[in-house]
C-alpha cells in the first residue's frame, strides 16, 4: 500500500487528514454526549422528584442480564480496539479475527436484551394500561429505562452495521486502505460502550442489597 | 514466548485494559448488593465514571491524541457540566412547598 493512495483530495499531507475525520467524528460524539446526556439528566431530575417509586421501580429490573451485558459490551471493546490497532498496522487477518468476534459479542448483547425485554413484558413492566406496579416514580423509572436501553440498542445495531461493513471490507482486501473508516468505527463502538456504562449503574445497581 | 513492541501496543495493552474493566464491573456489583453499605449510587457512579475514562482514554486513545481532539472531548465534558450545573441549580434549591 503506497502512502499516495491513504490520502485523499482536498488534503497535501496524511496526518493533517487524519486530524480532519477525527475532529468531525468527536464532534459527532460530544453531540452524542449531550443527547444522551437530555436523557440522564432527566432521569436525575424525575429520580430527585419521585425518589420513592423510582427505587421501586428500580428493584424490577433483572441484574443478571444487565451484569451479563455490562461484560459482553466491556469484551466486544477489547475486540474492536485490537482490531483497530492491528488493522492499522497492517496485521490484516488479526484484525479480521476480531472484527468476527466483536460482530458475535454486539449480537450477543442484542439477544440478551431480547431475553430481557421479554421477560419484562411478562412482568408487565411496559408503562401503561396493566402496568404492574402502582406508583408513579415506578411508571416513571420504566419508562427512562424503555426510552434509553431502546435507544441505546439502536445505537448499537447501528453500529453493528458498520462493523458488519469493515469486515466485508476485510474479505474483500481492502480494509487497510480504509483508513478513516477503520478508526470511526472504532470510535463509535466505544462512545456507544461508553454510553452503557452509565446506563448499567442507573437501571441495574441502584437501590439494591 | 516474548512479545515484540509493537504486540505490546496491539494486544497487551488492550487487554489490560480490559482486566481493570471487568474488575470495576465485579466491585461495582459486589458494592451494590452489599446490604446497607452507604452512598452506592454515588460509588455506583464513580466507578462507571472510572471505566469511562479508562475507555476514552486508552481504547478511544485520547492520552495521545492531538490537542485538538481532546479539547473536543473536555468542550463536550463542559457542556454536560452546564446542563447538570444549571439545573441542578434550580431544582435542589427549590423550596418543598
Amino acid at each position: 500500500m503506497s502512502r499516495a493512495a491513504l490520502l485523499h483530495e482536498p488534503f497535501t499531507n496524511i496526518p493533517r487528514e487524519q486530524e480532519a475525520f477525527l475532529f468531525g467524528l468527536w464532534s459527532f460524539l460530544a453531540s452524542e454526549a449531550l443527547f444522551f446526556g437530555a436523557l440522564f439528566l432527566g432521569y436525575a431530575v424525575v429520580r430527585h422528584l419521585h425518589i420513592a417509586g423510582f427505587d421501586i421501580g428500580a428493584r424490577h429490573t433483572n441484574a443478571v442480564f444487565g451484569t451479563l451485558n455490562t461484560a459482553i459490551l466491556l469484551t466486544s471493546s477489547l475486540t474492536m480496539a485490537i482490531a483497530e490497532r492491528g488493522a492499522l498496522a497492517d496485521r490484516t487477518r488479526l484484525a479480521r479475527i476480531m472484527l468476527a468476534l466483536t460482530l458475535m459479542l454486539g449480537a450477543a448483547f442484542l439477544v440478551v436484551k431480547g431475553f430481557e425485554y421479554h421477560e419484562d413484558l411478562e412482568e408487565h413492566l411496559l408503562p401503561g394500561h396493566g402496568f404492574a406496579i402502582p406508583l408513579r416514580g415506578a411508571v416513571l423509572f420504566f419508562s427512562f429505562y424503555w426510552v434509553m436501553t431502546g435507544v441505546h440498542a439502536l445505537h448499537l445495531s447501528i453500529g453493528l452495521g458498520l462493523v458488519g461493513r469493515l469486515f466485508g471490507l476485510s474479505l474483500a482486501g481492502r480494509l487497510v486502505e480504509n483508513r478513516a473508516s477503520i478508526q470511526t468505527t472504532t470510535l463509535y463502538w466505544h462512545l456507544v460502550d461508553l454510553i452503557w456504562v452509565f446506563l448499567f449503574p442507573l437501571f441495574y445497581l441502584v437501590a439494591r442489597g | 514466548m516474548k512479545l515484540s513492541d509493537r504486540d505490546r501496543e496491539i494486544i497487551l495493552v488492550p487487554i489490560l485494559v480490559w482486566v481493570g474493566l471487568m474488575a470495576a464491573l465485579a466491585l461495582t456489583v459486589a458494592y451494590a448488593f452489599w446490604p446497607h453499605a452507604p452512598a452506592k449510587v454515588e460509588a455506583a457512579l464513580a466507578i462507571a465514571a472510572l471505566k469511562a475514562g479508562l475507555i476514552a482514554a486508552v481504547y478511544m486513545r485520547l492520552n495521545r491524541a492531538p490537542p485538538l481532539l481532546r479539547l473536543t472531548a473536555v468542550a463536550a465534558f463542559l457542556w454536560l457540566l452546564m446542563l447538570f450545573g444549571l439545573t441542578f441549580a434550580d431544582y435542589l434549591t427549590r423550596s418543598a412547598s
